[in-house]
């Protein structure tokens, strides 16, 4: 697992209070890890001051999954 | 009771009556308190009378690269901060069809812009400790309208509004966000009225006074309080009955 994918990760399992086996890279946040629309956007928060990175809205939007997380991240931080 | 002890809390407008009068009364219960306003050697008078309660974190509400930068000084004067008092605001009264554009934009980035966006950054760090409280001084006028003041009235129920929406976002954080509305508060503010204004407001008044700045710091203390933790989305009327809505 890359070093990007093992953070989002940690940051996933705290904020949503799940457990570490649920966090997949293929989990929903919100159909799979109970995440509401605030969760969503407190995690993309949580992201960006992880990776100093900025994810817009429309970039955010589509962040559905902890692989579209991890897969954003690692094309966009430097 | 209402103890505030270990809070931290910003308020705006703090060298103004009522503020002063907020900051003055979260001090007293306990909270460490940030004392927002433009006029430094104002504030500074009022932090004199706090002692060690108080912090200065000087602002000009009107410059938008200012309210960014008004939070994170105040959490870090701080150590944080858990309450949040959107008190400032201004008058640029004059009848609609003489109203000028600025004034209108004046009062409205002042009154109701910058209480965005210090609420927006402020949620940031409330949302992570999950605990807030977020207090509009809104006015009566934002709910019954009053000749000569469209641009503050709008203001004002702008603020109702916007905290209303807020609170249903931020609820299930533990965070609150309500608004105070005073009616007729002997103040600076008030003082600008001519004595014939007065009386007019004083005979519409059920209790036959004025209030006082104290007042509404004591409904802030209580809507800051872990007691008031159930109420939120909600306008605090203090206004001696004067409207009762």
């Amino acid at each position: 697992m890359s070093d990007v994918a093992e953070r989002v990760k940690k940051i996933v399992v705290e904020h949503l209070g799940v457990e570490e086996a649920k966090v997949t890279d293929t989990a929903s946040f919100i159909d799979d890890l109970g995440a509401d629309s605030l969760d969503t956007v407190e995690l993309v928060m949580a992201f960006e001051e992880e990776f100093g990175c900025e994810i817009p809205d429309d970039a955010a939007e589509k962040i559905l999954t902890v692989k579209d997380a991890i897969e954003f991240i690692e094309s966009h931080s430097g | 009771m209402f103890d505030l002890s270990g809070k931290k809390a910003l308020v705006t407008g703090a060298s103004g009556g009522i503020g002063a009068a907020i900051a003055q009364a979260l001090a007293e219960r306990g909270a460490l308190v940030a004392l927002s306003g433009t006029r430094e050697d104002a504030l500074a008078a009022v932090a004199d009378t706090l002692g060690d309660k108080a912090r200065v974190v000087p602002c000009n509400l009107s410059d938008p690269a200012a309210v960014e930068a008004l939070v994170p000084a105040a959490e870090a004067a701080l150590g944080g901060l858990d309450i949040l008092v959107n008190n400032a605001g201004l008058t640029r009264d004059m009848l609609a069809v003489r109203l000028r554009d600025e004034d209108w934009d004046q009062v409205i980035a002042v009154n109701l812009s910058a209480s965005f966006r210090l609420s927006r950054a402020a949620l940031k760090g409330m949302m992570k400790r999950r605990w807030g409280r977020i207090i509009g001084i809104t006015s009566v006028v934002g709910v019954t309208g009053n000749p000569g003041q469209c641009n503050y009235a709008a203001s004002k129920a702008g603020l109702i509004g916007m905290s209303k929406s807020l609170a249903a976002e931020v609820a299930q954080r533990g965070i609150t966000v309500n608004c105070v509305a005073p009616g007729f508060i002997a103040t600076a503010m008030t003082d600008k009225l001519n004595d014939r204004q007065k009386e007019g407001i004083l005979s519409a008044i059920p209790s036959g006074r004025m209030g006082s700045p104290e007042d509404i710091a004591a409904a802030v203390v209580y809507l800051a309080s872990a007691e008031a933790g159930y109420v939120t989305g909600q306008t605090l009327h203090v206004n001696g009955g004067m409207a009762m809505i």
